[in-house]
C-alpha cells in the first residue's frame, strides 16, 4: 500500500539535480550568447532612449498640442480632445510629466512592435489550421503565466533595462492582436471570398483587397486590447528598470506613500482611457460604411 | 447548329474522402441515397453532359439539393470535379495551371452571386471596378468603364454609396454591373435573382433580357423558379439528384415533359405565356383572313382572334404561311396535359 499513500515522486536529490542542470545550462547559454543577443537589440535600445529623450525634451505645450492633434485625428470628437488636454495638463501640474512621457514612449514602441509582429502572425495563423493549433497554446501560456516567471530568463539574458522591459511588455500584450487578427480573417464572409476567386484575384489581392479590410474591425479591437494590456504591464516593467509611472508606484508600495501611489496610478488610468477612446473611435469610424440609410 | 461555347462532358462530383473510387459505383448505377448509406459519400453530380450554345441564355434548373450550384461552380473551377471535362471554347478548364485559371477568370468568365457578395467597405463604383482592379487597370480607366455599366443597370447617382445603403435589388444591379464590367463573354449567374422579391425579380429579368438583346453574352443562369427559367431561358436543363433529366427549349419542356418529375414542375405554370402559335398549329389553311406571326405566344394570340371575331387564323413566318391554328388547338395547348394512360402512376419522394 506504499504506492497508495505516497505519491510516486522524483527523489529529492534527483529533483535538485534536475533543477540545477536546467539552471546551469541556461546560465551557460546566457553567458555564451548574452552579449550577442544584447548587441542584436542595441539598435532597438538606442531608438527607445532617443524616443524617450525626444518626448521629454520637447516643450510641454508642444507635446500637449501634438497629443490633442492625434486625439482629434483618431476620434474626431471635441470631448475626447478636451479630455486629453485636461488630463495631460493635470499630469504635468502634479509633477508627473517626465514619468508620463517615459511611459508613453515605451507603450508606443511596444504597441508598434506588437502590431508589426502580431498582425503578420495572425494572418499566417488564419491561413493554416496546423499553425493555429501550434500557436494558440503558446498564446495561452503567454497570457496566463505569471509575468515574474518569464522575467527571470529575460533578465538573465539581457540584464536590467529598457529592452528586457519592452520584451516583457510585448510577451504579455501581443496575444490579443494575434488572436483577433486570426479570428477576423477567418470570419470574412465566404461568399465574398468566393467572388474574389471568381474574378481571378491572386492570394495577395485577396488578402489586401478583401480579407484585411473586412477583418479590420476585429484587428482594431485587437490593437485596442494590446494597448490596454501594455499599460497594465507598466508597474511590472518598472521592476526591471523601465522608467516611467511604474517607478513611483513601486516606491509608494514599498514605503506606504498613499498619495504618491494614487496620483501615479490615476495618471496610468488617464492614459489608458485616452488611448482606449481614441483607438475605439478610430475603429468605429473605419466601419461607417456598415451603417444603412441613404446618403453617406 | 449553333456554336457550342461551353461543353460539359461526363462530369462527376462526389463529396467525401475517397471520391475517385466512388465514381465506379455510381457508373454501375448506385443511387444517391445508396451511396450515402453504404459508402458515406455524397453524390453531387452524376455523369452530367451539357453543350451550352454561344450567345444564348442557358438555364439550369432544379430544386435545392439537385446540384445546380455545384455544377455552375465547376465551370470556373471554384469546385474541383471528381471526374470529367469542362471545355470552354475547346479549352479544358480543368487542365489549366493556377496562373492560367486566374487569367481565364479575369477575362473569359464572370459571375453574379445569389447573396450579391459585394465588398461592404467599397463604394458602388469601386465594387463595380473590382474585376478591373484585379486585372490591373489604372483607377481612372476602372472608373471610366465602371461608370458606363453603372449607367446601364440604372444606378447613376449612386456611385459613391456603400452597399449597405442600397436595397437588395440595387445591390444585385451592382453585382450585375461588376460582372459585365470585365467584358467576359461568359456570364455565370447563380440564383442571381432568387433573393429578391417578385416585383424586383421581374425588373431584374427585364434588365437582363434587355442587356442580352444587345450584348449577346453566353449566360448560364441557375434558378429553382420555373417561371423565371421559361421567361429568360433559350434552353433549359433540368437537374435532379445531380443528373440531367431533360434538356430542351422552354416549348419542348412544356409540351413534352420527359417524366413525372418534370411534369410536376410544369403543372402550375402559365402555359399560354410560354407556348407560341407555331407549337400548336396544324396543316391546312384557315377560313379567316387573320394572320399571326409564328412566334406569338398564345396569351397574345387569343385576344387577337377574339378581337377579329374569328375561330381560326393563318400562321405566318417571314410573310409566308406555314400552317393554321384554331381556337380549339390553342385551348388544347393551354390545358394541362393528362398523364399518358399506359404509364403507371409513379410516386416519388
Amino acid at each position: 500500500m506504499e504506492l497508495f499513500d505516497e505519491f510516486p515522486s522524483l527523489g529529492r536529490t534527483d529533483l535538485r539535480d534536475l533543477k540545477k542542470g536546467i539552471d546551469l545550462s541556461f546560465r551557460e547559454f546566457s553567458r555564451a550568447n548574452g552579449e550577442a543577443i544584447e548587441n542584436f537589440f542595441d539598435p532597438l535600445m538606442f531608438f527607445m532612449v532617443w524616443f524617450e529623450k525626444l518626448l521629454i525634451a520637447t516643450p510641454w505645450p508642444i507635446m500637449i498640442f501634438i497629443f490633442a492633434g492625434l486625439a482629434w485625428l483618431g476620434a474626431r470628437s471635441v470631448w475626447v480632445v478636451v479630455g486629453t488636454v485636461v488630463s495631460f495638463f493635470m499630469i504635468g501640474f502634479f509633477g508627473m510629466w517626465e514619468d508620463t512621457m517615459a511611459t508613453v514612449a515605451i507603450i508606443s514602441v511596444a504597441t508598434f512592435l506588437c502590431i508589426g509582429l502580431g498582425i503578420p502572425l495572425g494572418i499566417l495563423m488564419a491561413r493554416s489550421d496546423r499553425l493555429q493549433t501550434i500557436i494558440t497554446p503558446v498564446l495561452d501560456i503567454m497570457q496566463t503565466i505569471p509575468s515574474f516567471v518569464y522575467l527571470i530568463p529575460v533578465v538573465m539574458l539581457l540584464g536590467i533595462g529598457k529592452v528586457p522591459g519592452l520584451i516583457a511588455v510585448c510577451i504579455y500584450a501581443i496575444p490579443p492582436i494575434v488572436r483577433l487578427t486570426n479570428l477576423g480573417i477567418r470570419l470574412v464572409d465566404k461568399e465574398v471570398l468566393e467572388a474574389a476567386d471568381a474574378f481571378g484575384a491572386s492570394p495577395r489581392q485577396k488578402l489586401w483587397d478583401v480579407q484585411i479590410p473586412l477583418a479590420l474591425p476585429n484587428i482594431f479591437a485587437g490593437v485596442n486590447q494590446t494597448i490596454m494590456m501594455a499599460l497594465a504591464m507598466v508597474v511590472i516593467a518598472s521592476m526591471i528598470g523601465v522608467k516611467g509611472l511604474g517607478v513611483p508606484v513601486l516606491r509608494a508600495v514599498s514605503n506606504q506613500y498613499l498619495a504618491l501611489g494614487l496620483m501615479n496610478g490615476l495618471a496610468i488610468v488617464a492614459l489608458a482611457i485616452i488611448f482606449d477612446r481614441v483607438s475605439q473611435e478610430y475603429g468605429k469610424r473605419l466601419q461607417k460604411h456598415r451603417q444603412g440609410g441613404h446618403g453617406a | 447548329m449553333p456554336k457550342i461555347k461551353v461543353s460539359i462532358k461526363n462530369l462527376y462530383k462526389i463529396f467525401g474522402s475517397n471520391d475517385k473510387a466512388m465514381v465506379q459505383h455510381v457508373e454501375n448505377g448506385l443511387s444517391k441515397a445508396e451511396l450515402l448509406n453504404k459508402h458515406k459519400h455524397v453524390l453531387g453530380l452524376s455523369n452530367v453532359n451539357i453543350d451550352i450554345p454561344a450567345r444564348k441564355i442557358q438555364v439550369i434548373m432544379g430544386l435545392s439539393g439537385s446540384g445546380k450550384s455545384t455544377l455552375i461552380r465547376h465551370l470556373n473551377r471554384l469546385i474541383e470535379p471528381t471526374a470529367g471535362q469542362v471545355l470552354v471554347d475547346g479549352e479544358d478548364v480543368l487542365a489549366m495551371s493556377d496562373d492560367q485559371l486566374r487569367e481565364f477568370r479575369r477575362t473569359k468568365m464572370s459571375m453574379v452571386f445569389q447573396k450579391f457578395a459585394l465588398l461592404p467597405h467599397r463604394t458602388v463604383i469601386d465594387n463595380v471596378s473590382f474585376g478591373l482592379k484585379i486585372k490591373g487597370l489604372s483607377v481612372a480607366e476602372q472608373h471610366e468603364r465602371s461608370k458606363k455599366w453603372i449607367d446601364r443597370v440604372g444606378l447613376t447617382g449612386f456611385e459613391d454609396n456603400y452597399p449597405a445603403q442600397l436595397s437588395g435589388g440595387m445591390q444585385q444591379r451592382v453585382g450585375l454591373a461588376r460582372a459585365l464590367a470585365t467584358d467576359a463573354d461568359i456570364l455565370l449567374m447563380d440564383e442571381a435573382f432568387s433573393a429578391l422579391d417578385p416585383l424586383i425579380r421581374n425588373d431584374m429579368q427585364d434588365i437582363l433580357l434587355k442587356l442580352q438583346d444587345e450584348l449577346h453574352k453566353t449566360i448560364i443562369f441557375i434558378t429553382h423558379d420555373l417561371d423565371e427559367a421559361l421567361r429568360i431561358g433559350d434552353d433549359i436543363v433540368i437537374l435532379r439528384d445531380g443528373a440531367v433529366i431533360q434538356q430542351g427549349s422552354p416549348q419542348e419542356i412544356v409540351l413534352d415533359p420527359v417524366d413525372d418529375y418534370v411534369r410536376d414542375f410544369i403543372k402550375d405554370i402559365n402555359r399560354a405565356r410560354v407556348l407560341d402559335v407555331a407549337s400548336v398549329m396544324e396543316d391546312g389553311s384557315a377560313t379567316s383572313d387573320l394572320q399571326i406571326e409564328a412566334g406569338t405566344i398564345l396569351e397574345e394570340a387569343l385576344p387577337m382572334m377574339s378581337d377579329a371575331d374569328v375561330k381560326d387564323a393563318t400562321v405566318v413566318r417571314d410573310g409566308t404561311a406555314i400552317g393554321m391554328v384554331t381556337l380549339a388547338d390553342m385551348i388544347g395547348g393551354i390545358a394541362r396535359p393528362k398523364r399518358h394512360e399506359d404509364e403507371e402512376e409513379i410516386t416519388y419522394r
